[in-house]
């Protein structure tokens, strides 16, 4: 089994011509032990089991589901704060895990991640100014203090706040300034991929978008990769390149955000848009809603064959016997038999 | 006869900065049976205007002013004889004849106690009624609002339900007595949108099989599309546009709800967002104009100075805006 898999990664990286992708994500399993006691029976979490997908430059990449579906744990694995238990992630074609020395340092400098909540993600006893400056230190970045200190200015402005914010706080901010201070941490470091783990569902309605845009306007300038993770369909959609849809661990359907969102092929995608609350009164009237029964279950122990069976309006016996493989549809890819 | 009638409302918190003006002269009703959504950022009033509609203000809160009438009758404190006569009224109110679903089941629910006897509580407290019969309500009740196996259910507690399980708790605790007006506050933004388009659900079948009235405080526009037969706009502590969904939706009149709409994306519709520049006004110095001329694109002088009065545009439709008097102003000359 393993033999064979290392084959089908080998090639599709193969496949990619010469310059390998930014990230490729091959058959990637991130497992939780939570098995309680010693002689209990083992338990195992399947947060991420068996996903692969690839992610090109400047392109943004969008990771949807319910919540415990998984799309954090993985987007959390590609900046390796969690192992991986299976699979592997190449960063322009070399094995992350296997990096070490300068080529690590790199990796790590190159890969950045936003977080959720800009109140937990600053420290709020240092300056902004440090908070931007501390990963160039880290890093040794530049040549002197001052130089940082200018970078740091510099950054500032970008994410649309002042200069001379430099000297306060986290706590003087609002939740959508404390974001901004995040993105200017994080660009400090040149980064060429970045995952936004839900980088806006703290924040208001009308400073989402500001974010959103703004988060745009430096991929265009920079020419950065996103994986964005987010629970919010809509403004994934906005503004993902590809989008990926998992559920229960396992990725379930991909391809462009239009053919996605325009015709989905899978029936959770399916249920899980018709779902999503428009924004329009004579629309919302006028769509049929797919009612979806009960909730995601535990990933703990999964049973056998398609994950969706148990919530799928059109499951079948069939359904319960092997998992569906992630099939090809003219690059509109879904794991569905019934299709 | 409107069943909630409030009429210039203001509520004030102390805090160690200062005096937060957080509701700021506020008038509305909410018909019988009548759905209504309160739509507006964190900060803007929102929540805090309900809660004092309730009397469930945090200590350091007080309603400086205006008056609440339910059903004709006065419930502003100031209308009671004593604290205690009001907490009296209130409490025989509260949980009957209105009640609340909040937005996080976790910190409502009472961990340590069984869901059933949570839910009994709430039957029991106001109506008399055996053991036996309160259970027999309680598994009615569950089975409601779509709890599969209510007689076994009833007897676990709230940590072995689900997020959406346990808000339909919430909702089934808050409906337990067929009360005439729900305020619902938030109560599917900590929920998925599968689950939240359950929940809601639930709300709307229960709403027309009791003919209540719902409130339903909400930062999500589209939760309000397809739910409010009224929405009311808040920004900064005031109340900017009131509408029918249609009128909020397609015909805006103040450019806070015209920018909001502009900000939300619409899959149906490709168009790019255009966020508001700028953050909401710090309620410790509220402007004494409107409280959006800081973000408005079209501000004008006298913005800033006075805040506009409330222009009628459809029996239902008001909006307080110097900018549509400017506008009427600029046809005069040229008429």
């Amino acid at each position: 089994m393993a033999e064979h898999e290392n084959k089908t990664a080998v090639a599709t990286t193969a496949s990619q011509g010469q310059e390998p992708p930014m990230i490729s994500v091959e058959h990637v399993k991130t497992y939780f032990d939570v098995t309680k006691g010693l002689f209990s029976p083992k338990q195992i979490v399947k947060a991420v089991d068996d996903v692969s997908f690839i992610i090109g430059e400047k392109e943004t990449y969008g990771l949807v589901g319910e919540s415990g579906c998984g799309k954090s744990t993985l987007g959390r694995t590609m900046v390796q704060i969690h192992p991986v238990t299976g699979g592997r992630i190449l960063y322009r074609g070399k094995d992350v895990d296997k990096l070490r020395g300068a080529e690590r340092k790199k990796f790590t400098r190159e890969v950045q991640m936003i977080f959720q909540d800009p109140y937990a993600s600053l420290n709020p006893r240092m300056t902004v100014g440090e908070i931007i400056k501390e990963p160039m230190e880290i890093h040794k970045m530049y040549d002197s203090a001052k130089e940082r200190e200018e970078r740091a200015a510099e950054l500032l402005k970008m994410v649309g706040l002042k200069p001379d914010h430099i000297r306060r706080y986290p706590h003087e901010f609002s939740g959508g300034q404390r974001q901004r201070i995040s993105i200017a941490r994080t660009l400090s470091l040149n980064p060429c991929f970045i995952v936004c783990d839900e980088p806006i569902s703290a924040l208001d309605v009308s400073i989402q978008a500001q974010i959103i845009n703004l988060l745009k306007e430096i991929q265009d300038e920079l020419g950065i990769s996103y994986l964005f993770v987010a629970h919010d369909l809509s403004m994934v959609e906005y503004i993902s390149d590809r989008i990926g849809v998992m559920y229960l661990g396992h990725l379930v359907e991909e391809g462009t955000a239009d053919e996605v969102y325009g015709s989905p092929l899978h029936p959770y995608t399916k249920a899980l848009l018709s779902a999503i609350p428009v924004p329009d009164p004579d629309a919302a009237e006028k769509r049929k809603r797919i009612h979806l029964a009960g909730e995601l279950p535990t990933p703990i122990n999964p049973p056998p064959g398609c994950p969706f069976k148990g919530r799928c309006p059109i499951a079948t016996e069939e359904c319960g016997k092997a998992r569906p493989e992630l099939k090809d549809y003219n690059g509109h890819k879904a794991a569905c038999i019934h299709i | 006869m409107s069943l909630l009638d409030v009429k210039n409302l203001c509520v004030d918190f102390n805090t160690d900065q200062g005096t937060v003006h957080a509701v700021r002269d506020i008038s509305f009703t909410v018909g019988e049976s009548e759905s209504v959504g309160i739509v507006g950022e964190s900060g803007s009033g929102k929540s805090v205007s309900m809660y004092a509609v309730m009397g469930l203000l945090a200590s350091n809160g007080a309603i400086r002013g205006g008056s609440i009438s339910y059903g004709g009758e006065e419930i502003t404190e100031t209308a009671f004889a004593n604290h205690k006569a009001y907490e009296a009224r209130m409490s025989r109110l509260r949980g009957n004849e209105m009640s609340m679903i909040f937005q996080d089941p976790m910190t409502f629910l009472n961990p340590v106690l069984k869901i059933g006897s949570q839910i009994t509580e709430v039957i029991r407290n106001h109506n008399k009624v055996s053991d036996a019969e309160a259970r027999a309500r309680a598994i009615t009740l569950m089975g409601q609002v779509g709890i599969p196996s209510p007689e076994r259910r009833l007897n676990q507690y709230p940590h072995e339900f689900s997020g959406g399980m346990r808000q339909r708790i919430i909702i089934a605790i808050a409906l337990a007595n067929h009360p005439r007006l729900v305020i619902a506050d938030e109560p599917t933004t900590a929920l998925d949108v599968t689950i939240q388009a359950q929940v809601l659900d639930v709300i709307k079948e229960m709403k027309e099989k009791l003919s209540s009235s719902v409130i339903m405080i909400t930062h999500d526009l589209g939760v309000v599309a397809s739910f409010c037969d009224r929405i009311i706009i808040m920004y900064g502590g005031k109340i900017v546009e009131t509408g029918s969904a249609r009128e909020i939706f397609y015909e805006p009149k103040h450019p806070y709800t015209a920018g909001l709409l502009k900000c939300v994306h619409n899959p149906e519709k490709k168009e790019k967002l255009t966020p508001i520049a700028g953050s909401p006004p710090d309620l410790l110095m509220p402007p004494a104009g409107c409280p959006f001329v800081d973000r408005c694109p079209d501000a004008m002088k006298i913005c800033k100075l006075k805040m506009p009065e409330m222009e009628q545009y459809s029996k239902t439709h008001q909006s307080a805006c110097w900018l549509s008097e400017a506008a009427r102003r600029k046809g005069e000359q040229h008429g």
